[in-house]
C-alpha cells in the first residue's frame, strides 16, 4: 500500500490540513465548554460600544515622561479603574507617551475624574490595623460600645481621630473582596480607612490611618538593593531605600521620633503595636506599612522585611513615582455607541459578502471550474482566520475591531491573488504544451517562489505596522498579518494539493472546456502531435516583433487568413537558426 | 469573457504585445506630471481636508433620529455658537454625527440640548465626545515612522531576493508615485483625511509593492537566461514579462477592488461616513493607481536603469545582428 507520487502526497497534505482545522476547532470547542472561550470572536470597543479615553501624562515641572514613568502611570490607572469597579477595562500605552483607557459602557463622571486625577502619594501613620476581612454584621460593635473621641487629637497617631463613624466604616470594610463602589479622593487632613490589598502571599490588611504627615512630593529618590548586615556584608534580604528632600527629612524625623516610641514601648522586634507603623499610601491604598524601628534623622529610611527582588523593585518604583505627581491630560475622550459599531460591522460584513460574491462570479467567469478551487480556498482561509481570531480572543484577549474587519476584507483580494498567480502559471505551462499533471507541478514550482516573495512583503508591512503603529492601525495590521499567514497555509496545504488531485481527474486532465484548463483555448502546442511528430524547438511561440513595427505587424496579423498566418509562421521558423537553444521551464 | 483567455494567450506568446517599456518616456512624463501636480495641489489649496482627529474638536452622535436632515444639526450648533461651521453626516442607519470646533463644557451641554430637541430624541440618545488634535498627529507620526521602517526593510528584502538593487529602486519609485498620486487625489477631491484613511493609505503602499514583486518575479525569470539568448533584448524581455503577467495584474486588481468597491459603493449609501468608508476609499483609489504604477512606472524604469549595462548592450547588439541575418536569410524564401 505504500504508493507514493504527487497524488498520494497531495492527499496526505490535505488530510493534515483537515487535522489542523479539526484541532483548532477542538481547542475552541474545549475552551467554550470550559466557559472561557466563545464561538464568536471578541469584539473591540468600536464594535461593542464603550468609552475610549486617551490620556497624556504630565509630570509637574513639565519635563517629559520616560518609559518607566509611563508604565507606572499605566499601573496606577489600572489600579484606579479596577478599584472603581469597571470590569473588562483595557489599559495600554500608546507611542511611548500616552495611556489609552478603554472601558465598556459609559463611565460615570466620578470614574472619569478619578482616572484623570493626578497620582497622589503620601505617608500616614497607622492608628489601627485589622484582619482584611469584613467583620460579620452580627459580630460588629454595638452602637453604644463604639469609640467616642474624648478630646481633639493631639497628633496624627492619636486614637481620638477614631470616631464612631470611622470605626463603623473600618469594621464594615472588606479588603479580601474589595467592593467596587467608588471612593472619593480622601481629605489629607482627615483620617482614612483603607486596605492594603493582598499581594505576594501576604493577606490583605485594613487600617485606620491618621492624617497625612509627609507628602510623596517630598521624596527625592528611591532605590532598592540587597540589604547589608551589621558588618557591611551583603545579606540575601532585599531592601528599599528612600531619600527625602530637606522638608521631608525634617518632617520624617518628627514622625519617626513619635512612632519609634510606640515601637520601643511595644517591645521592639517582638512587639506589634500598629501605631509604630507608617503607611505609604498611593491613591488611597496602602502599598506598604513598615514599622519605625529607629528615628530617622538623615531623611534616608530603609524599608526591609520579606521583600523579593520583584516586590522591592515595585515598591521602589512606586515611591519614585510618588515623588513625581503625574497628572493626566485628556487628549481625546470618545464615547462609542455599540449600535453604531454594530451597524458598521453589519454593513461592512454585507458589503464584504457582496464583494466576495463578485469575486466568486469573476473567478468562475475567468477560470471556469477552477474558480471553484479559488472559492473553496477562500472558504478554508476564512475558516482558518476565524478560528485563529476566536482562539486568540480567548488566549490573548485579542479583540476584533472595525479596522481589523477592514483588514480581513482587504485580504480577500490579496489571498485570491496567490491563487491567480498560481493558475496563471499553470496556464503558461499548458501553453508551452505540457500535460496538465506536469503543468501543475511545474507551475507550482515557479508560482511558489513568487507567492513566498510577495507574501513576505505583506508580512513585513503587517509586522512593521503592528510594532510601530498605534490604536486602530494595530488591529488592522494584525488581521493583515494573520490573513497573510492563513493564505500561505491554504495555498501550500489546500490549493496546490487539490489541483494535484484534480489534475488526475478526467474533467480537468483532459481539459474539458469548462475546466478553465482547456489547452485548446490556451493556444497550446502539444509536445507530441501524433504520427511520431514531436514538437520541435522551432514550434515555440513567435518572438515579439520589434517595437517599431508592432503596429504594422498587428495590422497585418488581423488581415491574414488562418492559412496565411500558418504560412507566415512557418517561414519565420524556417528562418530561425536551429542554434537558438531554447531554455524553457526554468 | 471567452476572449480573455485568448487575450492571455496572445499576451503570453507575444502575438499581442503592449509596448509598456518602449514608450516609457510618455509614461514617465505622465507620472512626473501627476506627481508634481499631487505635490503642488495641497500646497496651493493649503493642505488637506483633515478630519476631526487632526483638527481637534467636539463630536456629537445622535442615534435613532426620525429625520436625517443635516440642516437640523447645523442649526442646532449655530444657535449655540454663532458663525461656526459644523460638519454633519449620517453615519449609519438613523445615526447622525455632528462635528464642531472645540466647545467648552457649557456649550457642549447647550448643543446637546439643542440636538435633542432638533432631532426629537431622548437625552441619552445624544452622546458627546471630545477629540484632541494631537491624537491624529500621533497616529500619523507613528504611521510615518512605520512607513520609513517598512520601506527600508522592503528595499533590503527585494534587493536580496532579486539580487539587484535596481529592482528595489524601481519598485520603490513605483510605490512613491502611488503614494504621491493617491495623496493628490485626496487633496483634489477633498476627501476627508482620517486615521482610517491613513490606514488605507499604508495598505495601499504595501499592496503597491506586493503587486510589483509579482511582476518583477516574472521579469527576473524571463531575463535570467538572457546572456545565452539572442531571441530578445533585455528591454523586450521586460516588456514581454509585463505582458505575460498582464492578465494576472488585471485579475488581481479586479479581485482586490471588488470587495473594496462593494463597501464603497454599496456601503456608502447604507453606511454614510465612518471607518469603513474612509478606508475603502483610500484603498479603491490606491489599488488602481498602484497597479498602474507597477506596469507603467516600475517595470519600464527597471528596464531603463539596466539598459546601459555593458553586458546588456552587447547582448542587444547580438540580437540586432541575428535579426539582420534572419531578414537576409528569409528574403529568398518564397512560399
Amino acid at each position: 500500500m505504500a504508493r507514493t507520487g504527487p497524488k498520494n502526497s497531495a492527499r496526505r497534505v490535505l488530510v493534515w490540513l483537515g487535522v489542523i482545522l479539526a484541532v483548532l476547532t477542538a481547542v475552541l470547542a474545549g475552551g467554550t465548554m470550559a466557559g472561557q472561550a466563545s464561538w464568536a470572536p471578541k469584539l473591540a470597543l468600536d464594535l461593542e460600544g464603550g468609552t475610549q479615553m486617551i490620556l497624556a501624562p504630565r509630570v509637574e515641572g513639565g519635563s517629559g515622561i520616560n518609559e518607566e514613568q509611563l508604565n507606572q502611570a499605566v499601573a496606577i490607572i489600572r489600579q484606579r479603574v479596577d478599584g472603581s469597579g469597571v470590569a473588562e477595562a483595557e489599559i495600554s500605552t500608546q507611542s511611548g507617551r500616552n495611556v489609552v483607557v478603554s472601558l465598556p459602557g459609559t463611565p460615570t463622571k466620578e470614574t472619569r475624574a478619578l482616572i484623570q486625577a493626578s497620582a497622589d502619594m503620601n505617608f500616614r501613620p497607622v492608628i489601627q490595623a485589622g484582619d482584611g476581612a469584613a467583620v460579620p454584621a452580627e459580630a460588629r460593635t454595638p452602637e453604644d460600645k463604639l469609640p467616642k473621641p474624648t478630646a481633639a487629637p493631639a497628633n496624627s497617631s492619636d486614637e481620638n481621630w477614631v470616631t464612631a463613624d470611622v470605626y463603623k466604616k473600618f469594621e464594615a470594610l472588606d479588603c479580601v473582596n474589595p467592593s467596587q463602589d467608588k471612593q472619593e479622593r480622601s481629605d489629607p487632613a482627615k483620617p482614612l480607612v483603607t486596605c492594603e490589598p493582598a499581594s505576594d502571599g501576604r493577606p490583605a490588611i485594613k487600617y485606620i490611618l491618621g492624617p497625612v504627615e509627609v507628602k510623596g512630593s517630598n521624596i527625592k529618590n528611591s532605590s532598592f538593593q540587597l540589604q547589608r548586615g551589621a558588618q557591611g556584608a551583603v545579606t540575601n534580604e532585599w531592601a528599599v531605600d528612600i531619600q527625602f528632600d530637606d522638608e521631608g527629612t525634617a518632617k520624617f524625623k518628627t514622625v519617626t521620633e513619635r512612632l519609634n516610641q510606640f515601637y520601643v514601648a511595644a517591645g521592639g522586634q517582638s512587639g506589634s503595636d500598629p501605631k509604630s507603623q507608617f503607611a505609604i499610601v498611593l491613591d488611597d491604598q496602602v502599598i506598604s506599612a513598615p514599622r519605625s524601628q529607629a528615628v530617622i534623622t538623615d531623611g534616608r529610611p530603609q524599608i526591609t522585611g520579606g521583600f523579593t527582588e520583584k516586590s522591592a523593585k515595585a515598591l521602589s518604583d512606586q515611591l519614585r513615582f510618588g515623588a513625581l505627581p503625574i497628572s493626566f491630560e485628556i487628549q481625546s475622550d470618545q464615547q462609542i455607541s455599540a449600535t453604531l459599531g454594530g451597524e458598521q460591522l453589519r454593513m461592512g460584513m454585507l458589503a464584504g459578502l457582496i464583494g466576495l460574491l463578485l469575486v466568486v462570479v469573476y473567478s468562475l467567469f475567468q477560470y471556469r471550474a477552477l474558480g471553484f478551487v479559488t472559492v473553496a480556498s477562500l472558504v478554508v482561509a476564512g475558516a482558518l482566520t476565524y478560528l485563529a481570531i476566536a482562539i486568540l480572543g480567548w488566549t490573548e484577549n485579542y479583540r476584533l475591531s472595525l479596522a481589523g474587519v477592514a483588514g480581513i476584507i482587504v485580504a480577500i483580494g490579496q489571498t485570491a491573488d496567490s491563487f491567480i498567480v498560481y493558475f496563471e502559471r499553470i496556464r503558461d505551462e499548458l501553453r508551452e504544451g505540457r500535460g496538465l499533471v506536469s503543468a501543475v507541478e511545474n507551475g507550482w514550482k515557479r508560482a511558489k517562489r513568487t507567492v513566498l516573495a510577495s507574501k513576505a512583503v505583506n508580512l513585513l508591512a503587517a509586522l512593521v505596522l503592528y510594532f510601530v503603529a498605534v490604536g486602530n492601525v494595530r488591529g488592522f495590521a494584525f488581521t493583515l498579518g494573520l490573513t497573510a499567514i492563513a493564505d500561505l497555509i491554504v495555498v501550500f496545504m489546500f490549493t496546490h494539493p487539490t489541483l494535484q488531485v484534480l489534475a488526475r481527474t478526467k474533467f480537468f486532465g483532459e481539459g474539458h472546456k469548462f475546466s478553465g484548463l482547456d489547452p485548446k483555448r490556451l493556444g497550446a502546442v502539444p509536445l507530441y502531435r501524433g504520427a511520431g511528430r514531436i514538437r520541435t524547438p522551432e514550434d515555440k511561440p513567435v518572438p515579439a516583433p520589434r517595437a517599431k513595427n508592432t503596429g504594422a505587424a498587428a495590422e497585418a496579423e488581423r488581415r491574414m487568413t488562418i492559412a496565411e498566418r500558418r504560412l507566415a509562421e512557418k517561414q519565420e521558423q524556417l528562418a530561425g537558426s536551429s542554434k537558438s537553444a531554447s531554455k524553457e521551464g526554468k | 469573457m471567452a476572449s480573455f483567455a485568448t487575450f492571455g494567450n496572445d499576451l503570453y506568446t507575444g502575438k499581442r504585445s503592449y509596448d509598456f517599456v518602449g514608450s516609457k518616456k510618455i509614461w514617465f512624463l505622465i507620472a512626473a506630471v501627476a506627481v508634481a501636480l499631487s505635490i503642488l495641489l495641497p500646497v496651493v489649496k493649503g493642505g488637506f481636508n483633515l478630519g476631526i482627529e487632526f483638527r481637534g474638536g467636539s463630536e456629537f452622535t445622535v442615534s435613532n433620529v426620525k429625520d436625517r436632515d443635516a440642516a437640523l444639526g447645523e442649526k442646532a450648533v449655530q444657535d449655540v455658537v454663532s458663525g461656526s461651521l459644523p460638519r454633519v453626516a449620517n453615519v449609519a442607519g438613523n445615526t447622525m454625527r455632528i462635528q464642531t470646533d472645540k466647545l467648552n463644557d457649557e456649550e457642549v451641554l447647550k448643543v446637546k440640548e439643542g440636538l435633542t430637541k432638533a432631532y426629537g430624541v431622548t437625552d441619552n440618545e445624544v452622546t458627546s465626545t471630545f477629540v484632541g488634535p494631537t491624537w491624529g498627529a500621533d497616529v500619523t507620526k507613528q504611521a510615518l515612522i512605520g512607513l520609513a521602517i517598512f520601506v527600508g526593510l522592503a528595499a533590503v528584502l527585494m534587493a536580496l531576493y532579486f539580487r539587484t538593487w535596481k529592482m528595489s529602486l524601481s519598485a520603490l519609485a513605483g510605490m512613491a508615485a502611488t503614494m504621491f498620486v493617491t495623496a493628490g487625489v485626496y487633496s483634489l477631491s477633498d476627501f476627508e483625511v482620517t486615521p482610517s484613511a491613513i490606514i488605507g493609505f499604508l495598505t495601499v503602499l504595501s499592496y503597491s509593492l506586493y503587486d510589483t514583486v509579482v511582476v518583477f518575479d516574472k521579469i527576473r525569470e524571463n531575463t535570467s537566461e538572457l546572456q545565452s539568448s539572442t531571441r530578445r533584448t533585455f528591454a523586450e524581455e521586460v516588456n514581454l514579462a509585463v505582458n505575460q503577467t498582464l492578465v494576472r495584474s488585471i485579475n488581481t486588481m479586479m479581485v482586490a477592488i471588488l470587495p473594496v468597491g462593494a463597501i464603497l459603493f454599496i456601503g456608502a449609501g447604507l453606511l454614510g461616513a465612518g471607518t469603513l468608508r474612509d478606508l475603502s476609499l483610500a484603498l479603491f483609489v490606491g489599488i488602481l493607481i498602484g497597479t498602474a504604477a507597477t506596469i507603467f512606472v516600475a517595470a519600464p524604469l527597471y528596464a531603463w536603469l539596466r539598459q546601459g549595462e555593458p553586458d546588456l548592450v552587447k547582448q542587444a547588439k547580438r540580437v540586432e545582428q541575428r535579426r539582420a541575418e534572419n531578414a537576409a536569410k528569409a528574403a529568398p524564401v518564397t512560399a
